[in-house]
């Protein structure tokens, strides 16, 4: 039983309702729907409650830096249609936060706060946002490009 | 009356059952006979341990096969693993909670120095003697049970013969 992604035609139908927020990139595996961060939410809602959607389960939340901005990447699985799908949403690299996906999914509690720990972002609704792999004293973040590790003798 | 016969020889003390020792002696030689670890297993080292441990290989026969859940109970702590700097705080406590006469074992490359991930620093201690003090260094990535045991073996002849120890200090 293996996960099929969602076909770019079947992404292109999805962009449609959330135009001109929305956009699909990538090819085969690397197929995705990126939209704004504004818009994240309620894009998220509607792929989760949506009968003929129903993505209920998240079932990775991760962040990447380019060197124009930070994207937030969501993998998406829906049980019942056995489909894969993923969600980006960019930010600047200035204004560093995303809405936090905690209120749809609970599950996303700790992958926030990992997020938050290594990369630096925040996420606004988040209700403990603190770091979770790292002590809490330690300054900087680490999976950040511009982070410079401590050298020990 | 020849003096000599007013002096007992050694050997027929021993045949009656009689040793002359001192109390120290015989605390080292009860202390090392019956190490009491700590279950303090941090990451991989820890199977090797538990393998150390289990019937293959078997700490029982030495005496140290009683791993107790509790440092107040404990009088070696063998750290089996990395240690990265959130658990260095936690791993300290319960080195001061155990009461002395204490004793470390580094098990393994990662408390030794770091190991393979000591490049990575912003995570992993550079070796667990950077927190506390360090009996005995096990090198190995995990080492075999069999080098378990031969660094509890060196654990057991540095308590019996603590004066060796002390004299390396003033050197």
């Amino acid at each position: 039983m293996t996960k099929q992604m969602m076909t770019k035609e079947e992404l292109a139908e999805l962009a449609d309702r959330f135009t001109p927020a929305a956009e699909v990139s990538g090819d085969g595996v690397g197929c995705a729907l990126v939209i704004a961060k504004d818009r994240l939410l309620e894009l998220l809602r509607y792929v989760k409650e949506d009968a003929g959607c129903q993505f209920t389960m998240l079932s990775n939340e991760t962040a990447v830096e380019y060197p124009e901005y930070f994207e937030l990447v969501c993998h998406l699985y829906s049980c019942r249609r056995r489909q894969m799908l993923t969600v980006k949403a960019r930010s600047g690299k200035d204004e560093a936060t995303f809405p936090s996906l905690v209120t749809l999914w609970p599950g996303a509690n700790f992958q926030e706060r990992e997020i938050y720990d290594l990369m630096g972002l925040s996420f606004t609704g988040h209700p403990q946002l603190q770091r979770i792999l790292l002590p809490a004293e330690f300054t900087g973040h680490p999976l950040r490009k511009d982070f410079k590790a401590a050298v020990h003798d | 009356m020849e003096i000599k016969d007013t002096v007992a020889k050694p050997e027929s003390l021993l045949e009656r059952n009689i040793i002359v020792t001192s109390i120290e002696q015989v605390l080292n030689w009860a202390r090392s006979n019956s190490l009491w670890p700590l279950t303090s297993g941090l990451a991989c080292c820890a199977i090797e341990m538990m393998s150390a441990a289990a019937a293959r290989f078997d700490l029982a026969r030495f005496g140290y096969e009683v791993f107790r859940p509790s440092p107040r109970q404990a009088d070696l702590l063998i750290v089996a693993g990395t240690l990265t700097w959130k658990m260095a705080g936690p791993l300290k406590r319960l080195y001061e909670q155990m009461p002395e006469p204490k004793y470390v074992i580094a098990m393994g490359n990662c408390a030794n120095a770091g190991g393979p991930f000591v490049d990575s620093s912003y995570t992993v201690v550079p070796g667990v003697d950077k927190i506390i003090p360090v009996d005995v260094y096990i090198p190995g990535c995990p080492p075999r049970p069999e080098a378990l045991i031969q660094g509890l073996l060196e654990l057991k002849k540095k308590i019996r013969h603590p004066e060796v120890a002390r004299r390396d200090q003033h050197d």
